[in-house]
């Protein structure tokens, strides 16, 4: 199967395989009116399989949303049809409003102003605890 | 330092400096007295606790302060719905310090992130209590001299004892700390405290359930209490409830140099017979909580006696 080139937009690559569409929602890319293309299972050398997103323009990206929800993206930048930036993710070391703290004795659970904010505890068990009451995040994205 | 929240904020030299503080207003009470002069502390509780409260009450007036607040969310404007944020912008207005005590876990942190003066966590919910660990740690180094080198029994309800947590976590940075930790198998000190606070620090400690085994070794014996709603049947709790119950019998096995802890309030895990061991220290520890408070507000409003 062949996808055309972008001549200006972004490629989402390395995205884990079957978590594409996730991305997709969550990025409202269905909103945007420019050509996407999603391509599940596609072969790779580094994870055997996995899911790539093409987005016909430059859009801005949470780059702390994508880092959370699969730290291994690596997101480029087409302009003129060349690649003008590759940036590779990691989980960050706060997030913000994207997951929520489940904790019924936290003040999260009373106080609907606050933002629900969680910070990285542990990078190589991608353990996360909300700053307020240090209950461990949802274990939502793994 | 603006703030204390959590106890692990201390650094091991401030909270040598505040103990140090302590032990020179024991000493000479006098040159403290009007430290605070002009000051005014908050007691912002939203649910109540007659003993933390006087004695942060008790702490600033001995600094020659003043104590405005409330002791109940009723008779505060959370009745009423107002937000943790807004309550304390407008306290700020009125108070140089706050300390607060809250049901819900957190709200302390969200109280600092809107202040615009220093915030005292008096206990949030099942979370932390951090005065309550300082007074710990000055009856420690009152009766011991010192931190290093000690085995600290932790008895009773390790589950939910948030001082317990606390205080493991403060001392685990002292050389030589031993811990032996004392429970039935329903309220055993949860796996993530064991792994960020004892193996993530390559700390001794060993885990029964008889007190009387543990008793021989111990330096310090940290009670807690076995609360009733903490089991999920009840013939567990009668089945258990006496074994973690101090008594002069319990303590013929212990050291001479024991010395026993509890954060307060008593209800029935330690016998009233015990109170009269010279190795009971419990009171003391309420005594010596006064002090730290007294230290930290000190420290809190950047003041120090002329």
């Amino acid at each position: 199967m062949v996808i055309g080139q972008i001549k200006d937009g972004i490629v989402l690559d390395h995205i884990t395989a079957g978590r594409g569409m996730e991305i997709y929602d969550i990025l409202g890319l269905g909103k945007l009116d420019c050509t996407v293309a999603m391509i599940k299972n596609a072969d790779s050398v580094k994870l055997g399989k996995k899911d790539i997103i093409k987005v016909g323009q430059v859009i801005d990206l949470d780059f702390d949303v994508l880092g959370y929800i699969d730290p291994g993206i690596t997101v480029n930048t087409i302009q003129d049809g060349k690649l003008s930036k590759r940036e590779h993710l990691s989980l960050p070391e706060r997030v913000k409003d994207i997951i929520k703290c489940k904790n019924p004795r936290c003040i999260t659970s009373v106080e609907q102003e606050l933002r629900h904010e969680f910070r990285l505890v542990d990078r190589e068990k991608k353990l996360y605890r909300c700053i307020y009451c240090e209950s461990e995040a949802p274990k939502h994205y793994e | 330092m603006k703030n204390l929240i959590d106890i692990m904020q201390l650094s091991v030299e401030e909270l040598d400096e505040l103990i140090a503080t302590a032990m020179d207003i024991i000493a000479d009470p006098a040159k403290y007295s009007q430290v605070c002069r002009g000051k005014k502390l908050a007691t912002l509780f939203f649910e109540p606790s007659t003993r933390t409260r006087l004695s942060f009450e008790a702490a600033m007036y001995e600094l020659g302060g003043n104590v405005l607040g409330f002791s109940e969310a009723q008779s505060s404007s959370a009745a009423k719905g107002e937000s943790v944020a807004d309550t304390i912008k407008v306290v700020s207005c009125y108070a140089d310090i706050i300390a607060m005590r809250h049901p819900k876990e957190g709200a302390p942190l969200v109280a600092a992130n809107n202040a615009d003066v220093p915030i005292v966590n008096a206990g949030d919910g099942g979370h932390n209590h951090p005065t309550q660990t300082l007074a710990d740690l000055l009856t420690i180094y009152r009766e011991k001299g010192g931190f290093e080198d000690l085995t600290i029994g932790l008895c009773g309800d390790l589950k939910f004892g948030r001082t317990v947590h606390s205080l493991m976590s403060a001392m685990s940075r002292y050389k030589g700390v031993k811990f032996v930790l004392i429970s039935p198998e329903e309220l055993r000190l949860p796996d993530y405290v064991v792994d960020d606070v004892l193996k993530g620090r390559n700390i001794p400690y060993e885990e029964c359930t008889s007190l009387e085994d543990a008793m021989p070794k111990l330096d310090i014996l940290y009670m807690t209490r076995v609360q009733k709603e903490r089991f999920f049947n009840e013939a567990d709790y009668m089945r258990l409830k006496d074994s973690y119950i101090l008594t002069p019998e319990k303590l013929r096995t212990a050291k001479e140099t024991l010395s026993i802890l509890h954060p307060l309030p008593r209800v029935n895990e330690i016998s009233v017979a015990v109170d009269d061991d010279p190795r009971a220290c419990y009171f003391r520890q309420a005594l010596n909580g006064k002090y730290m408070r007294m230290a930290l507000i000190m420290k809190l409003l950047e003041v120090k006696p002329w």
